[in-house]
């Protein structure tokens, strides 16, 4: 029995694909607004791995994917404090974090 | 012995990984209670960290377990705890564009899945270096250290803005319940 | 002095308005103080018009080449090369000269009638800053040296009317007449607009004096037909203004106003704007004979018209409203047949003499409280004996008796009729001068002589009233001498006033002959119906034997009448139809229509507005997709590039 199990820049690429689908699947249908945050970070990640890969297979001796990534991770860490911040400030003025009850910007 | 040494481990490892990202992502969006979510979001984590092992990005294994895994699950079960005091079990439903969201985000997948099937990368033929620490260390305190200080700044004001965002202020907070 | 005047003959119509704006800001709660203001600028503005016509006419250059002081008012167009330039600025000439000495004279006499006969009136302050702002809109019309100029102080002229007919706006006749009035000169100021319009259109000004050399040779820009129907629309506007048939009908009742309002408006100036234009455009009017014969049939027309109307009229002021339509009917009929001379010569002895009777019969109405019937007048002359006999001398200047000046101007027009080869005018003209001695000698003999009516307590009116009268009928006695045939050359009318060259008009004996028989006659013939026959059996029977025609002539020949039908049936039936059109076509489909397409998209695009992030999060993913697919697909160099980052 033969496996010719293989892995290539592609394979990780399209997990990463998959990856953001999911997150991004997450950001438009979830209701909960911390949700929302959570699946905001899965699609960070997705890029992550997609800046790693691609400094794996095409330019390994730079790093410069890697630091792409060690920003991003220091992005998403400051964007959820800050988003945190912001939910639990609208929760206290508006009892709820449900995104279906924030149409504010209709009028 | 032929059967074992025939098997590529890493990409065994790749698909195992991979198998745990996709699942454990789909439960973070798909449960119905928000703090299995953030559970599955942790797990997660944990198997990216695995995977930037297989990609040679030791450190940056590292650095998701610790900021990600860690840190960032962690604040957001705090968050959790802070705004959602009973009923967890319908904590995390979904809104009314399941459908039209599912068509759109499976275009995305197969767009992204297809540009990059299609696209000729011009592969390196080198491996990366051994010590990705020294390295990534070397570029980020002297060709990078610009950003790197931009975004040590972009923490400290984080920290300031949640801070005020999250402050108790009593007179506000009684006007707009109002 | 005189060169004073004549640079800044601008004053002129200036001062009267300066005392309208004097009288309206400040000085209306004291009545005397504002007759006053208004009087003394009227008086003064006549002395600059008195000093500046003398300059104009010691000085004969000017008879050639007007004086002519302007200023740019506006300019269209690309600065520096602009396409209109329109000019304001006043223009004096003989003629003109003459207008702003006539017009200022006459509206001074009458300010000063005004205070005796509208003492007492509560209006008397608005009343006078009325009177100045016709002075100044009238002068400013006879002095433009553009015609633009001159429409805008015409209907300025028109809207005083209006203001001073309705003046009595307790009265529903008057307000009734004031809108007539307005009306009827709007619909002919349109022409006059068009008028102009197109006189700017192909000639690309409207400056008089540029006019009049480009029109000379208007073949370089238009062709004959087209210059005719621009006279033909310019002469629309004087038909309204100067009363002529059809639109005579808002003059006599424009009598609703206050007498010395019809006086001064009704006789002697407005209404002889309408002639001074047609005379000012002579230019224009002379190179289509068509435009030229339509002027003097028209005017020919109007006089005999008007004077058979007047015949049979009752109301004193209904009279001399009808006289003065047929005499503005002379005037046109002067124009028509080529003779500005003759005129421009009647304009002015008309000016004196009807101004006189009118303020005569406002005289009359002030003793009798406003009983207008000449039937129920009688014997005025023994109680008022300065009326009377100013009243008769205005009677005879109408006439056309000699020496009084209506006789020769008179006589100038039927004989400039009779030389160009006219002889049906020249007849109706005749006709007229018969039928205008006749009515208005019936006037004279059953308001002033005959048996006085006890219910009437008459008195002679208060000195304001009386001067002016006495003035009047002065210069209603001397003022044609001046165009005589036996005049000096050098101070004779025909030597100043006249269209492309001076002529000396022999004396027509036989012309001057006739017309004194035929006036002395019309005399006569009311003499021996108003005056020898004291029952007027004869007046009766005579009535009662031409019922019909005595009908017609009491009616107006019911033209109002036929006006008035012609609204209710064609006018308001042509109203309902667009009214319903307008309802359910321009309203319902356009309007609304238009508005509920709009209110459609907008709902629909509302249901887009949903306000929830989440939507507009989806709609931004699929516009990334759309561009996205476009770049990788479409054009491979650049979507390989930046979304493959190979080459």
């Amino acid at each position: 029995m033969q496996l010719t199990l293989s892995v290539s820049l592609t394979h990780y690429l399209v997990l990463s694909a998959i990856l953001f689908g999911i997150g991004l699947f997450g950001v438009l249908v979830k209701k909960n607004a911390i949700s929302v945050l959570i699946c905001i970070e899965l699609m960070l990640n997705a890029v992550n791995i997609n800046f790693i890969a691609i400094s794996k297979y095409v330019t390994p001796g730079d790093f410069i994917g890697q630091i792409f990534a060690i920003f991003v991770i220091t992005v998403a860490a400051a964007e959820v404090g800050i988003g945190l911040a912001i939910i639990i400030a609208i929760y206290r003025n508006r009892l709820s974090v449900n995104l279906d009850e924030f149409d504010w910007l209709k009028w | 012995m032929g059967l074992v040494d025939s098997i590529n481990w890493m990409a065994v490892a790749f698909y195992v990984l991979a198998a745990h990202i996709v699942v454990s992502a789909l439960l973070v969006v798909c449960v119905r209670n928000i703090v299995h979510s953030v559970l599955w979001l942790a797990v997660c984590f944990v198997a990216m960290a695995g995977l930037f092992l297989t990609l040679d990005a030791d450190f940056l294994a590292a650095v998701q377990v610790m900021v990600y895994a860690g840190a960032v699950c962690i604040m957001v079960v705090f968050g959790i705890m802070l705004i959602r005091r009973s009923d967890m079990g319908h904590s995390n439903l979904f809104n009314g564009q399941t459908k039209i969201a599912g068509g759109v985000v499976a275009l995305v997948i197969v767009l992204c899945g297809a540009l990059s099937a299609r696209t000729q990368w011009l592969l390196s033929p080198n491996e990366v270096p051994a010590e990705t620490v020294d390295n990534i260390a070397t570029l980020l305190l002297s060709k990078y250290v610009i950003p790197f200080e931009v975004a040590a700044l972009l923490l400290l004001v984080a920290l300031i803005g949640a801070i005020i965002l999250a402050k108790e202020v009593t007179v506000d907070a009684t006007d707009s319940e109002r | 002095m005189v060169e004073f005047a004549m640079q800044h003959a601008w004053l002129v119509p200036l001062l009267p308005a300066l005392s309208f704006v004097i009288i309206v800001l400040l000085t209306r709660p004291w009545q005397k103080l504002s007759a006053l203001v208004s009087i003394a600028c009227m008086v003064s503005s006549c002395v600059i018009a008195t000093l500046a016509a003398y300059g104009i006419f010691t000085n004969h250059e000017f008879t050639e080449k007007p004086l002519v002081y302007a200023a740019r008012w506006f300019s269209l167009g690309l600065p520096g090369a602009p396409d209109l330039v329109v000019n304001v600025g006043v223009q004096l000439d003989p003629t003109s000269a003459m207008m702003i000495f006539m017009v200022s004279l006459v509206a001074s006499l009458i300010q000063i009638y005004s205070v005796g006969y509208m003492e007492g009136d509560p209006g008397f302050s608005v009343f006078f800053s009325y009177l100045s702002l016709f002075a100044s809109s009238m002068l400013l019309l006879v002095i433009s040296s553009n015609l633009l100029q001159m429409f805008v102080a015409w209907e300025l002229v028109g809207l005083c009317s209006y203001l001073l007919i309705g003046f009595y706006t307790h009265k529903i006749s008057a307000r009734e007449a004031a809108k007539k009035a307005f009306v009827t000169c709007r619909v002919a100021d349109f022409g006059l607009l068009l008028g102009l319009l197109s006189l700017q259109i192909v000639f690309g000004t409207l400056d008089m004096v540029e006019l009049s050399e480009k029109i000379h040779h208007f073949q370089e820009y238009t062709t004959a037909g087209v210059l005719t129907l621009i006279a033909v629309l310019v002469f629309i506007g004087p038909i309204g203004k100067s009363g002529q048939f059809p639109l005579h009908v808002w003059l006599p009742d424009a009598m609703e106003g206050p007498t010395p309002v019809s006086a001064l408006i009704h006789a002697a100036t407005m209404v002889v704007a309408g002639v001074y234009l047609v005379g000012r455009t002579m230019f224009l009017f002379s190179q289509v004979p068509a435009a030229m014969e339509l002027v003097a049939v028209t005017g020919a027309f109007t006089a005999l018209f008007a004077a058979s109307i007047a015949l049979t009229q009752r109301e004193i002021k209904r009279i001399l409203a009808y006289s003065t339509v047929s005499q503005l009917g002379y005037m046109m009929l002067a124009l028509g047949v080529g003779s500005l001379t003759a005129s421009m010569f009647h304009l002015w002895t008309h000016a004196f003499f009807k101004a006189l009777m009118f303020l005569g019969a406002g005289s009359v109405l002030h003793a009798l409280h406003h009983k207008a019937d000449v039937w129920e007048m009688g014997g005025l002359i023994k109680k008022m004996p300065v009326t009377g006999w100013t009243f008769v001398i205005g009677g005879l200047a109408i006439a056309g008796i000699p020496p009084f000046a209506g006789f020769w101007s008179k006589d100038e027009i039927l004989s400039m009729a009779f030389n160009s080869g006219h002889y049906v005018l020249f007849a109706m003209g005749a006709i007229t001068a018969f039928m205008t001695a006749f009515y208005m000698w019936r006037l004279i003999f059953l308001a002033f002589f005959g048996d006085e009516k006890p219910e009437n307590h008459p008195h002679e009116s208060p000195v304001f009233m009386t001067a002016p009268l006495v003035v009047l009928a002065f210069l209603a006695t001397v003022g044609g001498l001046v165009g005589t045939p036996w005049t000096p050359w050098d101070i004779n009318w025909a030597n100043w006033i006249w269209f492309h060259e001076a002529h000396h008009a022999e004396p027509n004996y036989m012309v001057m002959l006739g017309s004194v028989i035929l006036a002395g006659a019309g005399i006569f013939l009311a003499y021996q119906l108003y005056y020898v026959d004291k029952a007027r059996a004869k007046a009766h029977a005579l009535a009662d034997k031409y019922r019909a025609l005595h009908t017609l002539s009491y009616n107006k020949f019911y033209i109002d009448e036929i006006y008035l039908w012609f609204n209710h049936s064609i006018v308001d039936g042509a109203a309902k139809l667009f009214f319903l059109f307008d309802i359910y076509i321009v309203d319902g489909i356009i309007i609304n229509g238009i508005a509920a397409v709009t209110r459609l998209f907008g709902e629909g695009a509302r249901i887009s507005q949903t306000g929830r992030l989440q939507n507009y999060a989806l709609v931004f993913f699929l516009g990334v997709l759309a561009v996205a697919v476009i770049l990788a697909f479409t054009n491979p160099s650049s979507a390989g590039l930046m979304l493959g980052g190979v080459k």
